[in-house]
């Protein structure tokens, strides 16, 4: 399946074409372009420094970016984060960004807030469904959010997007500096994800974990798309075993 | 001293310590939604006796221009910045909040200064006037620099202290008023005698507290604001801009300055620029809490309060400097248990 056949069976929810981002004089990303169809799930992998945390702060509107970005079928130049949160647009941060100083409970609840603040209601059933998902955030939901382990930090990143109930979930290395056992358990939950009709963005160092669960992959290297294609494929192309998987199953 | 005299004082202090502990409060959330150190703070208190004091006399209060200046110059910024993004949204909201709502405001205030109306219906009037003077002010001086250092924002902040005071002093002129008491009553407890108008302050204080308090634990607005405080780029992640933060905690500041002002214009004759040193003594309290401790925050300010009723009994030529040299041991207890904290990351 070619990348104009996978265009037309889904309706993109995100188009990025020639997305250009500069840090001062330094270009990280030169011309980027990439598609997340609804409902998919699209992996970029690639190597420390390659620009992916760089994209997807581009996409979300933290940084400045020439070249267009289209998302849920409205295009705009310079649009505000918070515009692009209440269009339906989540980013998990590699940082996790939580409130470290406020409860669990406390923290899902304001990843409810553009949606409350737009007059929507349903915030205990949208608490109830991140419970069902996450256990150990019910268990702990008077805890306050910067004494959780590393693991139950990610799981709190993630469940508090989701109060946002975003069209795309974007996710920046959602399994960085945590334990196998617990690494499989967040791609558990991604795969879940996809029953939810949520378009997800997987960011990953994690290459073969993140291949497993996409439906298209890219490859990003020092700000340009070395390559892309479906997820299977990716998984088998050699030059990709070589420089991503090979290394990571090395360690 | 005897105890009546120690009861008595005792009293003073905690009345005007209630009045420190509301701007203390208001000055630590200022700070850490906006990183501003609100020294116009003390502006808003003289604005608000001021105002009430002008309808109480008759007249109309000089602040009504204040505001409608102040809203027409945010139309003005705003109406360009909608037209830039052709967000017509944007241009109605400004319509209703710098233009619609300020003009309705002032119109209320023309027609109620000569008739003297009830004290109730003109500290309502005053409020609607001073508060909205709040968002106005973050709106035109320190959402542009919402990036900018904490000092080039401190600096910023003592301009616009200058700048309401030359206003201040243009309005209302150099003498100072005071506004009848909200209620004349003695009450006895025992020996002493407590004057209605500290039971007021009491009691308003401890409302307002309490209702700051269910605010930020309960609302989804008020933990946004903390969330804001907290950790900005989460909290813009989750679609919570911090211009809607920072303008909500200046005008909570601003309701909590102007209240404060109308609760002791009846108990000490306010000057235009009397807020400041009333300012000054809530930051004293703020300063303590480290502006960033509402409890600690409060409890320094009622202290401040104390020991400026005894230090006026003992040595009341030197009872500012008393205060105000409490600040130093503190900020020294301070640097120090700083200087820990940062050794242990
Ligand atoms: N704030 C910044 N200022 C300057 N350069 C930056 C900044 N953030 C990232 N970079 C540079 O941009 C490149 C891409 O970084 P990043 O997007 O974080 O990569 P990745 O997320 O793939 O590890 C790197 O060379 C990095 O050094
Ligand atoms: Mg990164």
């Amino acid at each position: 399946m070619n990348r104009q056949a996978m265009d037309c069976l889904v309706e993109p929810i995100l188009t990025v074409r020639g997305l250009k981002v500069s840090y001062g004089k330094v270009a990280a990303l030169h011309h980027v372009d990439l598609t997340v169809g609804a409902g998919q799930i699209v992996t970029v992998i690639g190597s420390n420094g390659a620009g992916k945390t760089t994209l997807l702060s581009a996409i979300m509107g933290l940084l400045p970016s020439d070249g267009k970005i289209e998302f849920a079928g409205e295009c705009h130049a310079r649009v505000e984060v918070e515009d692009m949160v209440v269009r339906g647009l989540t980013l998990v941060p590699e940082k996790r960004e939580l409130f470290a100083s406020m409860s669990v409970e406390d923290n899902l609840r304001l990843g409810g807030f553009a949606r409350f603040a737009a007059g929507k209601r349903g915030h205990e059933t949208a608490m109830a469904e991140v419970f069902q998902r996450f256990p150990r955030l019910n268990e702990r939901r008077t805890q306050l959010a910067g004494t959780l382990s590393g693991g139950e930090r990610a799981m709190l990143a993630l469940g508090r997007a989701l109060m946002a109930r975003p069209k795309l979930l974007m996710l920046d290395e959602p399994s960085l500096g945590l334990a196998p056992l617990i690494v499989r358990e967040i791609f558990h939950i991604i795969a879940d994800l996809r029953d939810t009709g949520t378009a997800i963005l997987l960011v990953e160092q994690n290459a073969r974990a993140a291949l497993q669960v996409a439906d298209y992959g890219y490859v990003l290297e020092t700000g340009d798309v070395l390559i892309e294609g479906p997820a299977f494929e990716l998984a088998d192309n050699p030059k990709i075993a070589e420089s991503y998987l090979g290394i990571k199953s090395a360690t | 001293m005897d105890l009546q005299i120690a009861l008595l004082l005792a009293q003073d202090g905690l009345t005007n310590g209630a009045i420190y502990v509301l701007l203390a409060l208001a000055l630590v959330l200022v700070f850490a939604v906006t990183r501003v150190i609100f020294i116009p703070q003390g502006e808003f208190v003289a604005f608000g006796a001021l105002t009430l004091a002008a309808f109480d006399n008759g007249k109309l209060p000089g602040t009504v221009w204040l505001l409608l200046g102040g809203a027409a110059l945010v139309l003005l910024v705003e109406a360009v910045a909608a037209r830039r993004e052709r967000n017509n949204q944007r241009l109605a909201r400004a319509l209703l909040f710098y233009g619609l709502l300020p003009a309705v405001v002032a119109g209320a205030a023309w027609w109620a200064a000569a008739l003297k109306l009830a004290l109730p219906v003109q500290i309502a009037l005053s409020l609607a006037i001073v508060v909205p003077m709040g968002p106005i002010l973050y709106r035109l001086a320190f959402q542009p620099l919402a990036e900018a250092s904490v000092l080039v924002l401190l600096i910023v902040s003592v301009a616009v202290h200058l700048a309401l005071a030359g206003l201040g002093l243009f309005f209302f002129g150099a003498e100072g008023s005071r506004t009848p008491a909200f209620s004349e009553a003695m009450l006895k407890f025992g020996e002493i005698n407590v004057s209605g108008q500290s039971l007021w302050v009491y009691g308003s204080s401890a409302v307002l507290i309490l209702a700051l308090y269910v605010f930020f634990s309960r609302s989804l607005y008020g933990k946004a604001l903390v969330a804001t405080a907290v950790n900005r780029t989460g909290a813009r992640l989750m679609g919570i801009r911090t211009s809607m933060a920072g303008g909500l905690a200046f005008t909570l500041a601003a309701a909590i300055g102007a209240f404060s002002g109308i609760l002791i214009a009846p108990i000490t004759t306010i000057f235009y620029d009397t807020g400041f040193i009333i300012g000054l003594k809530g930051f004293v309290g703020a300063i303590v809490g480290g502006l960033a401790s509402y409890p600690v925050a409060a409890g320094g300010a009622l202290l401040v309060g104390l020991i400026e009723s005894y230090a006026s009994f003992w040595a009341s030529a030197f009872k500012e400097v008393i205060v105000f040299t409490l600040i130093i041991p503190v900020l020294l207890w301070r640097s120090l248990t700083t200087h820990h904290i940062e050794e242990d990351e």
